[in-house]
């Protein structure tokens, strides 16, 4: 019989209908299904969810801190992307 | 990046510790950071876990349903906080199991107040009361700690925790109210649990090792004697409106400071039982090394049935 360890799992709950998943720890879980159920003993033992995700860690592809001024410079560098940076005429109220 | 030399990735750390930026897992850390949390966040979960113990002990004999029922939901929260931790120890590379490991071999160590023994009902009264009451008062400062995953864990832990020192206080108030007998084994339980929850909060500030570098990495937000203090001003009243005494003949107000002032702490016995001479050390490692061994055919039995899954998913 294998020894091996329960692989660790990702788990998102969505609160509430209308909104999203939203990342809330991790567990260990045999399989998919499993996680699931731990996730719902685990973080939502006072209805603080309604639909759950579960990811295997190892699936989840992330950015690379080290990286991130020079990955997110273009957002930062274009004010024009925000309505602040345009002028609006007296007398409009509205836009 | 090559070029970057420890020296200069520490300043940059120290610069966003001091500036209350998170630090997350994929994040540079010193070594000594890492290892500090990994230490503190291991120990913190096994106390979670050992923890359960002492009132799993009164699961089966509480007086009714409500108070069973309300016992039951507290030693799951137990389970489940220690579950967050050892989700935010794996996110430093800490291995789960290894953690667990260490805990039966000895090598780890757990909150000393579940050393203590539980000898009657009014203990589940004093553990949520006192010893749930010293654990939101160390845990409150670390929701704001500079590690994002343990903070995080702390947010969810600190909003199930009040609900087990409401608990206590309740089963505490009733009993203290009640008849002669009653009210004397509330007042037993607040005897024998007092000090060691005074011990809860570790070493005087003098004698603690590791309080000044984890203040200037904003992993711990106030000293020892500083959380031990809120603890005693908050309490002292609570006792005293319940019609209980607090077991320290030298406590007093000083009206100057506005603070309580305790007596001596006996710290021999607080080193003996971190020593490993408490009343129920070998019995608590026992039950856990235990649980886990006896436990090992579900791991295998479901990992065995996950690949059955599997197989049949993708014939």
């Amino acid at each position: 019989m294998s020894k091996k360890e329960w692989p660790l799992w990702e788990i998102f709950i969505r609160s509430k209908a209308g909104l999203n998943h939203k990342h809330v720890g991790s567990l260990r879980a045999a399989d998919a299904e499993m996680a699931v159920e731990n996730g719902r003993d685990v973080y939502t033992r006072r209805s603080e969810g309604i639909s759950i995700w579960a990811v295997e860690s190892k699936d989840v592809y992330a950015s690379d801190p080290t990286e991130a001024d020079s990955l997110f410079e273009p957002s930062d560098s274009k004010v024009y992307r925000h309505p602040t940076f345009y002028d609006v005429p007296d007398g409009i109220s509205h836009m | 990046m090559k070029d970057i030399n420890i020296s200069e990735l520490e300043r940059k750390f120290q610069e966003k510790i001091d500036k209350d930026i998170k630090i997350e897992p994929k994040d540079w850390m010193p070594d000594d950071y890492r290892q500090t949390l990994i230490r503190q966040i291991s120990q913190h979960a096994h106390s979670e876990i050992v923890g359960m113990l002492p009132e799993g002990n009164w699961i089966t004999r509480a007086p009714n349903l409500r108070r069973k029922a309300v016992l039951l939901a507290k030693v799951q929260d137990e389970a489940g906080h220690g579950l967050y931790l050892y989700s935010s120890v794996e996110t430093l590379g800490a291995n789960r199991e290894e953690t667990i490991d260490d805990l039966h071999s000895g090598k780890a160590k757990y909150s000393s107040i579940f050393n203590y023994p539980t000898v009657s009902w009014a203990d589940m009264g004093a553990i949520g009361w006192l010893v749930d009451g010293a654990a939101i008062m160390n845990q409150v400062p670390l929701c704001r700690c500079s590690y994002g995953p343990y903070a995080r864990a702390m947010v969810r832990v600190c909003k199930e925790e009040s609900f087990h020192q409401r608990q206590g206080f309740e089963i505490m108030a009733q009993l203290a109210k009640g008849t002669p007998v009653q009210k004397e084994m509330a007042q037993d339980a607040l005897n024998r649990f007092w000090w060691p929850s005074l011990m809860m909060f570790g070493p005087n500030d003098a004698e603690s090792k590791h309080t000044a570098q984890s203040v200037k990495w904003k992993i711990k937000r106030h000293t020892n004697d500083e959380l031990r203090q809120m603890f005693v001003d908050a309490t002292v009243p609570q006792a005293e409106l319940i019609g209980l005494t607090i077991p320290d003949k030298d406590l007093k107000f000083n009206e100057e400071t506005g603070h309580y002032e305790s007596g001596a702490i006996n710290w021999d016995e607080f080193w003996e039982v971190v020593k490993g001479n408490g009343p129920c050390n070998k019995d608590r490692v026992d039950t856990r090394r235990k649980a886990k061994e006896d436990g090992m055919w579900v791991v295998e039995a479901a990992n065995a049935y996950a690949e059955k899954r599997n197989r049949r998913k993708s014939a």
